[in-house]
């Protein structure tokens, strides 16, 4: 992987790691040495790097032109968009889990956002039509994800649809994948992969397991 | 005495590279005669003083055929057709012309690759797969002539170097716009 970054960035608030959690940073997550663009869009930090070159204007390099780029409906491409807005995950319950049975549950999951800190989190269990605002369980920095969570009873009905939405400050919506199919494309199996900050949802099944769902 | 070592084996040193204008082959440039070498080291120290774009020998499509032949078909597919098997991977780099704004769009370096130069350095540093930096630059510059050529951007005749290559227009030069974002209508 090769990328160009702006100097303003890289003097800003890049990181060159080379440890995490009181060890070396492991293999897979790029020893010896990773960068980390705090808040851009996870394919721009390389790992195991090797140089850093200046140069006054982008390399255009493979990894910029050909692939991390989004191809819109109109044919052209959106090229260098690095910073990711609002983005969620709920992490429990979530994909090839399953329910022993109906009843409490409590949904956790993280929210992050490279504009500021996340003002507050909702949550849907019936596929967005209502939503509810989750507990904040962590407290909310810059640039970092906070932890949230939302009571939650399982009636044991099939297709629960739950997701959550990191609504932001100075009013910044996470948007649905049908807002950001419609926005950005979703020409091909590549469309608009590489600066997905949809809403990601998870639905359950009758028999209690869970499973990711594009709605 | 200690021996020194060339950091060649015999045979390899024996099949003399050939000079790439005129197609002889040249002088035993590693001989231990002394002018000889310090002939290749004076080459060598001035190639290295002129920087990267030093590369004089011009390539064609007809030399890159081999090349391709020998070290990319195997996962890029004899017709440049790509292969998308498990484990194998390579990337189709033909067709996909006036598809990209289509529902199914096919992105390839014909359709989708603004620049000819990031090829080469795509090719130089990472391919072979098997062997990435293993090509000279004459041999990349062969391959990509070969791959434009076959993509009809250049002529099968034309000559790839330093000079050519950044002036190639690639079909899709003008299909990139800087990121718009913010995407006002999300906020509220």
């Amino acid at each position: 992987m090769t990328r160009s970054i702006p100097l303003e960035k890289m003097l800003k608030d890049a990181i060159l790691a080379y440890g995490q959690d009181g060890e070396a940073i492991r293999p897979e997550q790029g020893y010896p040495l990773r960068l980390i663009l705090p808040g851009w869009e996870g394919n721009t930090h390389i790992k195991g790097l090797r140089r850093l070159e200046l140069s006054d204007k982008p390399f255009m390099t493979r990894e910029e032109t050909s692939k991390y780029t989004d191809l819109m409906p109109n044919g052209k491409a959106r090229q260098f968009s690095f910073e990711m807005e609002a983005k969620s995950v709920i992490t429990f319950p979530s994909g090839e889990m399953k329910l022993p049975g109906p009843g409490f549950y409590n949904i956790s999951g993280l929210a992050w956002s490279a504009r500021g800190r996340v003002q507050s989190v909702d949550v849907s269990i019936d596929g967005g039509k209502t939503w509810y605002p989750a507990r904040l369980d962590t407290v909310p920095e810059p640039i970092s994800t906070v932890r949230f969570s939302f009571p939650w009873s399982w009636n044991g009905e099939s297709a629960a649809c739950y997701r959550a939405a990191a609504p932001m400050k100075p009013g910044y919506l996470q948007p649905d994948t049908r807002t950001t199919d419609g926005d950005r494309g979703a020409n091909g199996p590549f469309g608009s992969v590489y600066h997905l900050n949809a809403i990601q949802s998870w639905a359950v099944a009758a028999d209690g397991s869970v499973s990711n769902v594009h709605a | 005495m200690r021996k020194i070592c060339w950091g060649r084996s015999l045979p390899e040193r024996c099949a003399r590279p050939r000079c790439m204008r005129s197609g002889r082959r040249r002088k035993h440039h590693m001989a231990s005669a002394l002018p000889h070498v310090r002939r290749s080291l004076r080459r060598s120290l001035a190639s290295l003083q002129t920087g990267p774009d030093c590369h004089r020998a011009a390539e064609t499509p007809r030399r890159g055929a081999t090349v391709y032949a020998d070290k990319c078909a195997a996962c890029h597919g004899k017709q440049l057709e790509g292969n998308p098997a498990k484990g194998i991977g390579g990337d189709k780099l033909l067709g996909g012309r006036g598809t990209l704004a289509s529902k199914t769009p096919i992105k390839t370096v014909e359709s989708y690759w603004p620049y000819a130069t990031t090829l080469f350095d795509y090719v130089k540093r990472s391919m072979p797969f098997n062997a990435p930096g293993s090509l000279s630059d004459e041999e990349v510059y062969s391959v990509v002539a070969y791959i434009l050529s076959e993509a009809k951007i250049i002529t099968p005749v034309e000559k790839m170097d330093a000079t050519t290559l950044p002036k190639v227009v690639m079909p899709n030069r003008d299909g990139f716009e800087p990121d718009p974002r913010p995407e006002v209508q999300l906020y509220r």
